[in-house]
């Protein structure tokens, strides 16, 4: 344990230079670039695939869990709208994919607003409660609604989206969209992160109540979170329901919030490489280790356990402000939790 | 109608209530959501399951799966949140109670099997009183809640662990200062939630005769919106509000639509905790800075 310990630290004090940095990131875009020419497997690319739309999910998780500090349990709803609604507009009307997403994404935001309005006033455990219960009447409605939703039986032969004339279909072309869609989210979260906004969402997940003494609305910061997070969820269930082609309720179930909250909490709570990590992890492993496939839910709850008792902060920590966080620490002169029952209390 | 109605959302309200009551006391003591709470009523429901296959009397079956279950959740606390001493230690025990639910879940699919099994511990039989049906299954679950509301009432206000308990709810670090082991208390807290548990597991899969390893996520979450409508860590309110959720199921099957049946649970606790967060029993909290 000591040594995995001392080379676990090393690794974490290992500082790149800018040089390396930058060479390593020309050498992962290259290698991002031609995957599609080098892999023939059109298996192995779904799955790449698959990665980029569980790392986006993951993102938009984190915004509003590690960000922002609300424990949402009902992700996979606003998932499931999007996907849903950027559909049924397609289906029904006839829209243009654009349209019909950017539709899907603006209703799937307001409508996480509205569901994060109850939640404002409480704390952890009940936003936790309200989600899952709410992902929950959703999924019922999806079954139940046969209308409008077409109930269990789900939606066939969603069509691909045309631009400028050119139809999106194949998975090379879907592989270069997703990845498109993975840039745009990580280069949002970094400037979400760096943004004196996004400082205001941390500083009202830190201690609210502080927050609020220097002039920062918390319900503001705390509601914009949620629909920003729900609005991207929404951003790739369109992709997600134009890439397979078809969706149905049984997508959208309790199961894959579980699924999204894991990889993020494995990967690094606020932590834009932890959730990239804990997706690519949580999506592909389990695809290589089809033997043991069956074992995959039960080591994700054991190492969700394991994880929280021995590293909180999950693989990929926010690394960026642990000298800031060494300082609160000492401050408050909780060392490894053994003021934590004083600290409960007030949380 | 509407008398069948309510009858059978009495009974289906009495179990919800036990349920309600692990998740009410463990909040009083350690204000944490147990989430693994209703996966360690469907494991002892499978012990109970198992033990009528090898031909135990009923109610050996019951008290010894019972009994099973209240082991259960003591090592659940002992093993997923004691340990945890994180400085966010809030987040860090509902992310590893979360853990340990899909765990348990998902072992008893490896253990168990994901089909759903028959589960034929009592005979059922229907008698009619007017145009009222009842079974007497539905007589046994109304009986042997009240006789477990009885006993935890005694437990609770009237035995000296009782009192404990109480004085933890209050305030862990003064109960420490009395002299009280409180790991011990915490505990038996979670021991006795999840032998209530146990003891309507076993009801609920002879009620319906289907036991599965997702059985315990609808009853549970129904069983927390109960807690939560009664007021959060009152035990009163727990009971109270498990009635009330079973009895608003029921009716809004029976009139308004049955599709949404899983559904009226959430939408009742959506409201409460809109209208008054802390619920009907429950006191209003204030966070200190």
């Amino acid at each position: 344990m000591g040594k995995i310990k001392e080379l676990y630290g090393k690794l974490g004090k290992t500082k790149l230079s800018n040089k390396t940095k930058s060479i390593l990131m020309i050498l992962a875009g290259l290698a991002a670039l031609l995957c599609p020419f080098i892999i023939t497997s059109k298996y192995t690319l779904h799955v790449i695939i698959s990665c980029f739309i569980y790392a986006c999910l993951t993102l938009s998780l984190n915004l509003i869990i590690g960000w922002s500090g609300q424990f949402s349990l009902g992700h996979v709803c606003f998932f499931g709208m999007g996907a849903y609604v950027t559909t049924l507009l397609m289906t029904n009307f006839g829209m243009n994919f654009f349209f019909a997403w950017i539709i899907g994404i603006v209703f799937t935001a307001g409508f996480a607003a509205l569901l994060c309005l109850p939640t404002l006033k409480l704390r952890g455990d009940y936003i936790a409660v309200v989600t899952l219960g709410f992902g929950e009447v959703f999924r019922l409605f999806l079954t139940n609604a046969v209308d409008i939703t077409r109930g269990p039986a789900g939606i066939p032969s969603v069509p691909d989206p045309t631009v400028f004339g050119l139809e999106i279909s194949g998975k090379t072309a879907y592989y270069y969209f997703a990845l498109i869609l993975l840039i745009g989210f990580i280069v949002f979260m970094k400037r979400f992160n760096n943004s004196g906004f996004g400082m205001a969402v941390m500083t009202v997940n830190e201690d609210d109540i502080a927050a609020t003494a220097l002039g920062l609305d918390p319900r503001k910061y705390k509601l914009s979170a949620f629909a920003i997070g729900g609005g991207m969820a929404a951003l790739v269930g369109g992709f997600y329901a134009v890439y397979m082609g078809m969706i149905a309720p049984t997508s959208f179930s309790y199961a894959e919030s579980i699924k999204m909250v894991s990889m993020t909490v494995l990967g690094g709570m606020a932590s834009i490489p932890g959730s990239i990590l804990g997706a690519f992890l949580l999506t592909a492993l389990p695809e290589m280790l089809r033997s043991f496939s069956e074992y995959r839910m039960v080591i994700y709850g054991a190492a969700m356990v394991i994880m929280m008792i021995f590293k909180p902060d999950g693989i990929w920590g926010r690394n960026k402000r642990r000298k800031n966080e060494y300082k609160y620490v000492a401050m408050r002169g909780v060392k490894n939790g053994e003021n934590s029952a004083s600290k409960k209390r007030n949380n | 109608m509407f008398l069948q109605h309510l009858l059978n959302g009495i009974v289906i309200g009495g179990i919800y209530a036990m349920v309600a009551l692990g998740y009410s006391m463990v909040y009083g003591v350690l204000q944490i959501v147990n989430w693994a709470h209703a996966d360690v009523l469907m494991f002892g429901t499978f012990i109970g399951l198992i033990l009528t296959g090898l031909g135990l009397p009923v109610w050996a079956m019951v008290i010894i799966a019972a009994s099973f279950t209240a082991v259960l959740g003591m090592s659940v606390e002992k093993i997923a949140y004691r340990p945890i001493k994180s400085a966010n230690r809030k987040m860090a025990v509902l992310v590893s109670a979360l853990g340990m639910s899909t765990f348990l879940q998902n072992l008893a699919q490896l253990i168990f099997g994901s089909s759903t099994k028959p589960f034929g511990a009592i005979e059922k039989e229907n008698y009619q009183i007017g145009t009222i049906m009842f079974s007497n299954m539905q007589v046994i679950i109304l009986i042997i809640t009240a006789i477990m509301l009885i006993i935890l009432y005694i437990i609770v206000y009237k035995s000296k662990m009782g009192v404990a308990m109480r004085a933890c709810s209050v305030s862990i670090e003064n109960a420490k200062l009395m002299g009280i082991n409180t790991n011990r208390i915490i505990s038996m807290t979670f021991g006795i939630g999840a032998f209530m548990a146990g003891i309507a597991g076993v009801l609920i899969g002879t009620y319906y005769s289907a036991v599965y390893p997702t059985m315990g996520y609808l009853l549970g979450m129904k069983a927390f919106a109960a807690a939560i409508l009664g007021g959060i860590g009152s035990i009163s309110g727990a009971v109270a509000g498990g009635f009330v959720i079973g009895i608003i199921e029921s009716l809004g099957a029976g009139y308004i639509s049955s599709g949404y049946r899983d559904a009226y649970a959430f939408i009742v606790m959506i409201i409460i905790l809109v209208i008054r967060p802390s619920g009907i029993f429950g006191a209003k909290h204030i966070d200190k800075v």
